[in-house]
């Protein structure tokens, strides 16, 4: 039987809102990855003393390297937001045997985003 | 009386390498959906146009089609949403094309069967004389899942699986789940290995056009989902306790993994 | 890009112990059924379409089988056998009503999402006809879930080959004894023949010979016309069911569950109009064999009567009467009628919780089919078929809502245990066979190039629908019997000079259309001739000139069979009384 094999056009990420994100999502991951890096050079900085520390400090206030991090921080956001719209989906909870409405499952991972967030900002400030 | 343009993907592989558009005018009525337009083409205008249709009441799974870019039931898609047109109608993207709107769709009736879409029974006890019960909370765990009808307008939808033909992709996962969920099943063991392989659920980067395309709310997106935490949970207690069973997951006990006739490779 | 798959027609032919043509659940358990009884015997079903595209998926309301206390085998018996008018053999719904509630068991342990109650057992409803509430639903799904249950099992049986969108064009016969079937490979255009040792007829049944059906388009009685050009007899061929509310212009079927429900049938006026039709008085809530509850035949009798007296809707698409679902309320609807509400809203576009149901009668089902016994053995040696195909018969001249289903798979499942015990013991194919099957394919290969020839398939198709529906509706008369068996006898004159446009090999439909059509015109001569001999009035069968059951003279089956030339000649053989002689039909009352 011959049959013909349409071909996948090289913008097809272009022709609908959903591919586009799917297709940001897929590349922004760099980004996401950098983040971990940079978090473990800060790790790594910080155990290696104060001027490892201090030198990592300066280091991170250069421009371009300010810049990167602006950048992979809209994009972790990008992929906390994403991934908590999913989290309805992919958890299926239950209170009093009942299956939680999809809201409470997200409300309850933004809200838990919030508290770690201040936790964080506690632990820094003080 | 009212006409509208239907503009159709031709493909006659004994007579052209690609396929062509070809243009028909036909009566544009208030209750006609695509799929009476092209019935009309057939009985009236052009005999050599092929296409798949059966129950035109939405159930049977055979008139998908891409209508202007949108994977759709034509039987359930009306004309007078598109008017005053033209209306273009191809075949499912992400398929070969066997004819004109006739795709292919080997691929997933391969696919089916390896995930033991199947009611396993349990090894532990004799099968049951009566029926099981099953109370309406349990029936609800999988019946929107059970509602598939195989149309395959999520794989059309679906980005991944039009890059990467291997991927198990939306409705036989979510029929694995349908089963996986189902109180009288045992067999989720034995589809654990098809699911979390690299082709399984792993693929999917829920791009969710597969449950926005879903004509019966199967909601394949979610169940796919669902699988991964399942999958994930599976993998961080056996990294934890290695010395434990590989699996908690509900399997027929005495059922050797290597030796269960079921288990089966991906690919 | 262009793939070409590897090409296998040079492998020897294509030989199995048991083939079964039709992948619906009549075909679908008779396989798992030889794949179950006889492991070692080989099994295919070829199917014009994917199994899980066959019209079973169509079926909303339930299967009707005996699971609770308060219900008997006997009841379901007696229901049945005064449902279709006694003209059903007793001895086949006595064995029917036993085995329904195990195979609906069996589907249960096959994992068919059955409705339940709270507690979890199996929930039933009222359904018409029936004096209990015995009728299993998943939700109004039913034939859905059923058919993807059997389908999704029936992967498990590795032994079970699938030859897929394969059509299946003429039984190979030799001396009387089935040798196989020869076909064409939708995909490739390839004609086939596969030898095998017994075939089973499942391919439903032929409500495309009319014009306003709510079967789906591959219901073109494909099984019927091949028994009847192999020798094999058609049985009660002139009982065809309408069902009394099909939504207008689609012929799309709202269930009877609607009515099991609560819902009410209404005229012009917003009356509940079967109370005129000695079918009980109107009630608040369903009464079992009462008003909306009624049997079907009577059901649509009624609203013919209703049109006449100029009581029903005139539309564009014709007469029609209101369903009225708007009391149950939304929640009712939800979680009973879930696919009504679907169907009203994708395909009417209103909402049956605020709107009436515009509904006419609809054709809907063959009481009759292939001639069988209770093992489902057909008149050829070899020849098995089930389901609405067949006619064993637990049907009579009027089938009950939700006995259709559970008679697919309890006659499908003894159909293939029957071809696998025969099979089992059968010789090989006969040599002569290749003859035969090589004069098919020149028949089809002439047919596919043919380029003279003034006749449309789709002309064709509407003028004999038009016939049917002229003469073999809800009411018949012997004027409009003979008219509409002369256009039919004119019509397969003029196929014989039918045009192709489409010379394709690959995926030819027009080719497919143009057998289909043949098989109709077949199948549609058989009704027309079956009704027109049938001189009384008797369940769907309803004759103006006949107006009286006569039992003296038609207690009988009506057994047409085709003589070589074409030409046909009926045979009228007892029905099989058991234990309950006829009596009058009571509804109502």
């Amino acid at each position: 039987m011959t049959s013909y094999q349409p071909p996948m056009s090289l913008f097809w990420w272009l022709r609908r809102r959903s591919y586009f994100f799917f297709a940001v999502r897929e590349l922004s991951s760099v980004f996401v990855a950098w983040f971990v890096v940079y978090l473990l050079l800060l790790g790594h900085a910080v155990a290696s003393g104060e001027a490892a520390y201090r030198e990592f400090v300066e280091w991170s206030a250069r421009p371009w390297l300010l810049g990167l991090n602006l950048v992979a921080l809209v994009f972790v956001v990008f992929h906390a937001v994403t991934w908590f719209r999913l989290a309805p989906q992919a958890m299926v909870v239950r209170v009093g045997g009942r299956r939680a409405p999809p809201l409470w499952v997200a409300a309850g991972h933004y809200a838990a985003w919030v508290v770690v967030s201040a936790l964080v900002v506690w632990v820094v400030l003080a | 009386m009212r006409t509208i343009a239907l503009r159709v993907a031709r493909y006659r592989p004994e007579d052209e390498t690609e396929p062509t558009m070809q243009e028909y005018e036909v009566p544009l009525r208030e209750d006609w959906a695509v799929l009476d337009g092209l019935n009309h083409i057939k009985d009236h205008l052009d005999g050599t146009l092929s296409y798949r249709w059966s129950c035109r009441m939405g159930i049977c799974g055979s008139c998908g089609m891409t209508v202007n870019g949108e994977p759709k039931l034509t039987c359930g898609t009306f004309l007078t949403d598109y008017a005053p047109g033209p209306v273009t109608v191809e075949p499912l993207r992400n398929f070969p094309v066997v004819r004109d709107l006739v795709v292919d769709i080997s691929d997933f009736m391969g696919k089916l069967p390896t995930v033991s879409p199947w009611i396993v029974d349990s090894e532990d006890a004799a099968p049951a004389e009566g029926e099981h019960l099953q109370t309406p909370e349990e029936l609800d765990e999988y019946q929107q899942y059970s509602m598939c009808i195989n149309c395959m307008l999520c794989y059309s939808a679906c980005p991944v699986y039009g890059l990467d033909q291997d991927f198990l992709g939306p409705a036989a996962i979510a029929l694995a789940q349908r089963y996986n969920l189902d109180s009288r099943d045992h067999g989720a063991h034995q589809r654990v290995d098809v699911l979390s392989a690299a082709d399984g659920v792993w693929s999917c980067t829920f791009v969710g056009e597969c449950t926005t395309a879903c004509p019966k709310g199967v909601d394949p997106a979610g169940a796919i989902q669902r699988y991964k935490l399942t999958a994930a949970t599976e993998s961080v207690k056996s990294l934890l306790m290695p010395w434990g069973r590989r699996s908690d997951l509900p399997r027929p006990s005495g059922a050797d993994q290597d030796n269960n006739a079921w288990s089966r490779e991906v690919r | 890009m262009r793939t070409t798959a590897p090409d296998v027609s040079a492998s020897g032919p294509l030989s199995y112990d048991v083939v079964i043509v039709g992948g619906g659940a009549a075909g679908l358990r008779a396989a798992i059924a030889v794949a179950e009884t006889a492991p070692a015997l080989s099994v295919a079903i070829v199917s014009k379409v994917y199994p899980m595209r066959s019209h079973t998926v169509s079926a909303e309301g339930g299967a009707a089988a005996v699971i609770k206390d308060v219900d008997s085998l006997d009841e379901h018996f007696r229901d049945t056998v005064s449902g279709g008018d006694w003209l059903c053999d007793q001895d086949a719904v006595e064995f029917f009503v036993e085995e329904a509630p195990k195979e609906l068991l069996r589907l249960e342990h096959w994992g068919c999402p059955w409705s339940r109650e709270p507690d979890g057992h199996v929930a039933v409803r009222p359904f018409g006809g029936m004096k209990q509430q015995r009728t299993w639903f998943a939700a109004d799904k039913t034939g859905f879930h059923l058919l993807h249950a059997l389908f999704q099992t029936s992967l498990k049986h590795q032994q079970i080959v699938r030859h897929d969108e394969w059509f299946a064009t003429k039984l190979l016969v030799d001396d009387g004894r089935v040798g196989g079937v020869a076909g064409i490979e939708l995909a490739t255009g390839r004609i086939e023949t596969i030898a095998a040792k017994a075939v089973i007829l499942c391919t439903g049944g032929c409500g495309r010979v009319y014009p306003f059906t709510t079967n789906a388009n591959i219901k073109t009685g494909d099984g019927m016309a091949l028994a009847y050009r192999a020798g094999g007899p058609l049985k009660d061929m002139e009982f065809v069911q309408y069902h009394p509310t099909g939504l207008p212009f689609t012929g799309i079927l709202i269930t009877e569950a609607a009515r099991a429900e609560g819902g009410w049938l209404l005229n012009r006026d917003g009356y509940r109009y079967l109370q005129d039709y000695d079918l009980g008085k109107p009630e608040p809530h369903p009464v079992f064999k009462s008003m909306e509850l009624g049997p079907r035949d009577r059901l649509s009798q009624a609203f013919v009567k209703e049109m006449e007296k100029g009581r029903t809707i005139p539309t564009s698409y014709g007469p029609i009467v209101h369903l009225d679902l708007r009391h149950l309320g939304e929640q009712t609807i939800d979680t009973k009628l879930p696919f009504v509400r679907e169907l009203c809203r994708d395909y009417e576009r209103i909402d049956p919780v605020r709107e009436l149901i515009p509904v006419r009668p609809v054709v809907h089902y063959m009481m009759g089919g292939v001639h069988t016994d209770i093992d489902g053995a057909a008149g050829v040696a070899g020849l098995y078929a089930a389901g609405e195909t067949a006619c064993v018969s637990i049907n009579g001249a009027n089938r009950l809502g939700s006995n259709s289903l559970p008679e697919c798979l309890v006659f499908g499942a003894r159909a293939g245990e029957a071809a696998a015990s025969h099979a089992a013991s059968a010789p090989g194919p006969a040599a002569s066979l290749a003859a035969q099957a090589a004069d098919e394919r020149r028949r089809l290969e002439e047919l596919l190039r043919r380029d003279g020839g003034r006749e449309r398939v789709s002309t064709l198709r509407q003028e004999m629908q038009a016939a049917m529906e002229a003469g073999a509706g809800i009411y018949r008369s012997r004027d409009d019997l003979v008219k509409s068996v002369d256009r039919v006898h004119e019509l397969q004159d003029r196929f014989r000079s039918v045009r192709l446009t489409d010379h394709s090999l690959t995926f030819n439909t027009e080719l497919i259309a143009a057998l289909e059509l043949e098989f109709m015109l077949e199948v549609a001569g058989s009704i027309l001739h079956s009704a027109l001999m049938r001189e009384e009035s008797r369940g769907a069968h309803q004759r103006v000139d006949f107006p009286r059951r006569d039992d003296e003279q038609f207690l009988a089956h009506s057994l047409i069979c085709r003589n070589d030339d074409g030409s046909w000649r009926i045979e009228y053989p007892p029905v099989t009384i058991t234990r309950w002689p006829p009596g009058e039909r009571v509804y109502g009352r």
